[in-house]
C-alpha cells in the first residue's frame, strides 16, 4: 500500500463514460437482434503509483474494461485518456493501431492462469524475453542480461532461464508471468485476478511480491479480482462493479468500514469470514444477477435489494460524490445505514 | 501409526464414518503417488466436517476413496472405512467401505443413495445430453423403489426444496440452461434425493461468486438442520470451513497435521502448519497489514516428499534431526485436539 497522499496526485489513466457492448446476431442474415452491455458507461481514473481495486461478480464487466483500457477489445464509445512518460495525453480508443505499440510498452497485463498464459514449447528466456523481441529492444546479449535480471527481481534464479515452464509450480508461474509484464519498463500494470488459481500460502508471496515491485519501481496497478479480502489487501481505491456499472467507489478502508450502496454491503457480509465466533447473521442476497442483454428497468440492482423504493424501478442513478472520494450510484445513499467491516479489532 | 480414539460427550456414542490409517496410492509409470499417506478422521451423524488443505494434500482423493470413486489407478493399499448404516432397515451395523469391490452391490447401494457427493463443478457433473429432471429421476429409481412418475414428482418437489423458482418446468431443462448457483442446487437437490445419511461436499463453493456461495452454505446448513445428516465438506478456503464446521482435519502432503474442533482450529492452533494458513490469508476486519505472513516454497512435488515430517523444509520451528528424520504421530493435546508434531510431546 503506497500511499501517494502527500504529493501532489497526479492522474495516469482516466477513463470518461466507457462503454463496450457485444452484439448479438440472429437468423441468416446476422441480424442484430440486442446488445450485451459489457461495459455501461464507466467513468473513473488511476493517480500515479497507486492500486485500484476493481472488483464484483463473474460477468459484471471487469475484465471488459480491462481489456478495453489496453485496447484488446475495441470500446463501443467513450474516452481512455492515458499520460503518456513526457506528459502528453493520449485517448487510447480513438488513436491508430500503428501507435498503439509503442503505447502498450508503457501498459502491460498479468494473466489469471499461470498454467495457460505461458506457452510450454518456451524456455522461460523466449517467455521474459519476447516482449523485448517484440519492441526491438537490445541486442541478444543485452535480452538475456535483461531476462537475468528480472528473473532476479521477481525471486526466481537467473539460471532457470534455459528452463520450461512445466519444471515450476503455479506460484512460479506467476512470478514469470509477472517477470514478462515488466520486461519494457511499463508504468501501468492491468492485473487480472492474478492470485484466484493459486493456493492461499503461495497466493500470500505473490501478493507481497506485487507490492514490493510497486514501491521499488514505482508501478500503478489495476487490479482486477472477486476476492474482496485480497483487493482489500493490495488496493489504495476500489470500485464495485454490477452488471456493467461502477456502484461505488471509494478509498479502500472507507469502502469496507462505510459502504454506501447496498450491493457493496451485501458482497461484504457474504464473504465467510475466518473467524467461527462470528459466524454471521448476514444479509443473504436472493436471486441472480441481472443478465446484461436484458437488464431491469432503473438501477439494475433494484430487483434484489431490500431498499428498493419507486423511483429505483424506474429511474437509473448516477454515480455521484456523496463524500470526498466517495462515489456512489444510489437514489439512497445519503439516507442508508449500512453495516461495514470491523476496522479496529 | 495409531490414531488416538477420540472422546466427545456432545456426540452420539459412535461415528458415523470411522477412516482408520488410509493409505491411497496411484502406480504410475514413472513412480508411486502417495496420495493419502495413512490419514485417520471421524464424522457424527448431524455434524459438519470439514477437511481443509492446499491443493495436492489429498483431501479429495480420502473422500473419494471412500466411495470408491478413485480415478484410474488409483488404489487403496491399507486402512478401514467404516460407515454405519442407519439408513431405513439397517440396524446400525457397520461395514468396511475399504474392503468392498467398488462396482460391487453394496458399495453401489451405498454410493448416491446413503453417501452423496457433490462435485466441485456441476457444469461437467451433470451430462449435457440428458434433462437435470431426467438424471435426478435416474438416481432416484436407483436407490428407492417407486415408480417413474412418483421419482419425477420428488425431483420436482426436490429442485423446490433447494430454492430453484419454478422447479416444474425447471426440471425438464438442461444443465447448459441454468447459471451456475442454480445447476449447483440441482446437483444439490440431486444428492439430496435418497436421503442421504453421510453428504461429502468437495469443495461446493469454489466456482460461485460470494453472494451465490452464502445461498448455497445457507442452503446446506438449513438442509442439514432439517435432516440430521452429516457433512464431509471439503475445501481451501478457510473462511467456509470457519464458516460451517464442527469440527476440522488439516491436511499437508496426504496426511492429517491438526485435527480440533472448529473454535480450536481458529484460535489455539498448534501445528506450524495450521498457524502459518492462518496468518497468510488477507482479512476483511482490522487493521491492513503492510505485509501477508506467507508460507515459503511450495508444497513439495508428490515424486519428491521430503523425509519425516512432511512440512519440515517449509517449517519455521524445524528441528535438525529430529523433523527430517522421524515421523511425527498424530497425539492428544487438549479435549479432542490432535496434533502430529514433535514440539508438542507424545509426538
Amino acid at each position: 500500500m503506497v500511499q501517494v497522499e502527500e504529493t501532489p496526485e497526479r492522474k495516469l489513466l482516466e477513463v470518461k463514460n466507457l462503454r463496450k457492448f457485444f452484439p448479438i446476431r440472429r437468423g441468416i442474415m446476422q441480424k442484430e437482434v440486442g446488445a450485451v452491455r459489457a461495459v455501461d458507461d464507466v467513468s473513473f481514473f488511476i493517480n500515479e503509483g497507486e492500486t485500484l481495486g476493481l472488483v464484483g461478480e463473474s460477468g459484471c464487466g471487469k475484465t471488459t474494461t480491462s481489456r478495453c483500457i489496453l485496447r484488446a477489445v475495441s470500446p463501443t464509445s467513450g474516452e481512455i485518456i492515458y499520460r503518456t512518460e513526457d506528459g502528453e495525453t493520449v485517448d487510447v480508443v480513438t488513436m491508430p493501431r500503428a501507435q498503439l505499440r509503442g503505447l502498450r510498452r508503457d501498459m502491460q497485463l498479468i494473466f489469471q492462469d499461470p498454467f495457460s498464459s505461458l506457452n510450454p514449447r518456451m524456455t522461460l528466456m523466449d517467455i521474459v524475453g519476447e516482449p523485448l523481441l517484440v519492441h526491438g529492444l537490445g541486442n541478444k546479449k543485452e535480452r538475456e542480461e535483461r531476462v537475468a535480471e528480472l528473473l532476479s527481481l521477481v525471486g526466481l534464479r537467473p539460471e532457470y532461464m534455459r528452463r520450461f515452464p512445466h519444471a515450476f509450480s503455479g506460484g512460479q508461474r506467476q512470478r514469470i508471468g509477472i517477470a514478462r509484464a515488466l520486461a519494457t519498463h511499463p508504468r501501468l500494470i492491468v492485473a487480472d485476478e492474478p492470485v484466484s488459481a493459486l493456493d492461499v500460502s503461495v497466493q500470500a508471496q505473490v501478493l507481497n511480491l506485487l507490492l514490493d515491485l510497486q514501491r521499488d519501481l514505482g508501478l500503478t496497478y489495476l487490479f482486477v479480482a472477486h476476492d474482496l479480502s485480497v483487493v482489500r489487501h493490495i488496493s489504495d481505491r476500489v470500485a464495485v462493479m454490477y452488471v456493467g456499472k461502477i456502484v461505488e467507489l471509494a478509498p479502500t478502508d472507507e469502502l469496507f468500514a462505510n459502504p454506501k450502496h447496498p450491493y457493496t454491503a451485501a458482497l461484504l457480509s457474504a464473504v465467510p469470514e475466518p473467524d467461527p465466533r462470528r459466524r454471521s447473521n448476514r444479509v443473504v442476497l436472493q436471486g441472480e444477477v441481472a443478465n446484461p442483454a436484458d437488464p431491469p428497468s432503473g438501477c439494475y440492482f433494484h430487483p434484489r435489494c431490500e431498499h428498493a423504493t419507486d423511483v429505483c424501478r424506474v429511474e437509473a442513478p448516477s454515480l455521484v460524490e456523496v463524500e470526498p472520494n466517495h462515489y456512489v450510484s444510489c437514489h439512497h445513499a445519503k439516507e442508508l445505514r449500512l453495516a461495514g467491516v470491523a476496522v479496529n479489532d | 501409526m495409531q490414531p488416538t480414539p477420540m472422546v466427545n460427550k456432545q456426540r452420539s456414542d459412535e461415528p458415523l464414518l470411522s477412516v482408520k490409517n488410509l493409505h491411497t496410492h496411484f502406480p504410475l509409470d514413472e513412480g508411486t503417488v502417495v496420495a493419502v499417506d495413512g490419514a485417520s478422521f471421524e464424522l457424527y451423524a448431524g455434524q459438519t466436517l470439514g477437511i481443509v488443505g492446499e491443493s495436492g494434500c489429498g483431501k479429495s482423493v480420502a473422500a473419494r476413496s471412500i466411495l470408491g470413486i478413485l480415478d484410474k489407478p488409483g488404489i487403496v493399499v491399507d486402512g478401514e472405512i467404516h460407515f454405519r448404516r442407519t439408513q431405513d432397515n439397517e440396524a446400525g451395523e457397520s461395514i468396511d467401505l475399504a474392503g468392498q469391490d467398488p462396482n460391487g452391490e453394496v458399495v453401489r447401494s451405498i454410493r448416491g443413495g446413503e453417501i452423496s457427493y457433490i462435485f466441485q463443478e456441476p457444469m461437467t457433473s451433470f451430462s449435457p445430453v440428458h434433462t437435470v429432471g431426467n438424471q435426478i429421476i435416474e438416481a432416484i429409481r436407483l436407490h428407492r423403489d417407486v415408480s417413474k412418475s412418483e421419482a419425477r414428482t420428488i425431483a420436482v418437489e426436490m429442485l423446490g426444496l433447494v430454492g430453484i423458482p419454478s422447479p416444474e418446468t425447471r426440471v425438464d431443462e438442461y444443465a447448459f440452461q441454468l447459471s451456475g448457483g442454480l445447476r449447483q442446487r440441482a446437483m444439490i437437490a440431486m444428492s439430496l434425493s435418497c436421503n442421504p445419511t453421510l453428504l461429502i461436499a468437495d469443495e461446493p463453493t469454489t466456482a460461485l461468486d460470494v453472494t451465490t456461495q452464502a445461498q448455497i452454505l445457507d442452503l446446506l446448513r438449513r438442509l442439514q438442520d432439517e435432516y440430521n445428516m452429516a457433512i464431509m465438506m471439503i475445501t481451501h478456503d478457510l473462511g467456509v470451513i470457519a464458516e460451517m464446521a464442527d469440527h476440522v482435519v488439516v491436511m499437508y502432503l496426504g496426511q492429517v497435521v491438526e485435527s480440533a474442533p472448529v473454535d480450536d482450529i481458529f484460535h489455539n492452533p498448534k501445528h506450524p502448519y495450521t498457524k502459518a494458513l492462518l496468518e497468510s490469508i488477507p482479512r476483511m476486519d482490522g487493521v491492513r497489514q503492510e505485509k501477508l505472513a506467507s508460507i515459503t516454497g511450495s508444497v513439495p512435488h508428490p515424486y519428491d516428499r521430503p523425509t519425516g515430517c512432511p512440512y519440515n523444509p517449509r517449517c519455521e520451528a524445524f528441528i535438525e534431526g529430529v523433523c527430517n528424520t522421524k515421523m511425527p504421530e498424530l497425539s492428544l493435546v487438549g479435549e479432542n485436539h490432535q496434533v502430529s508434531c514433535f514440539l508438542y510431546k507424545g509426538a
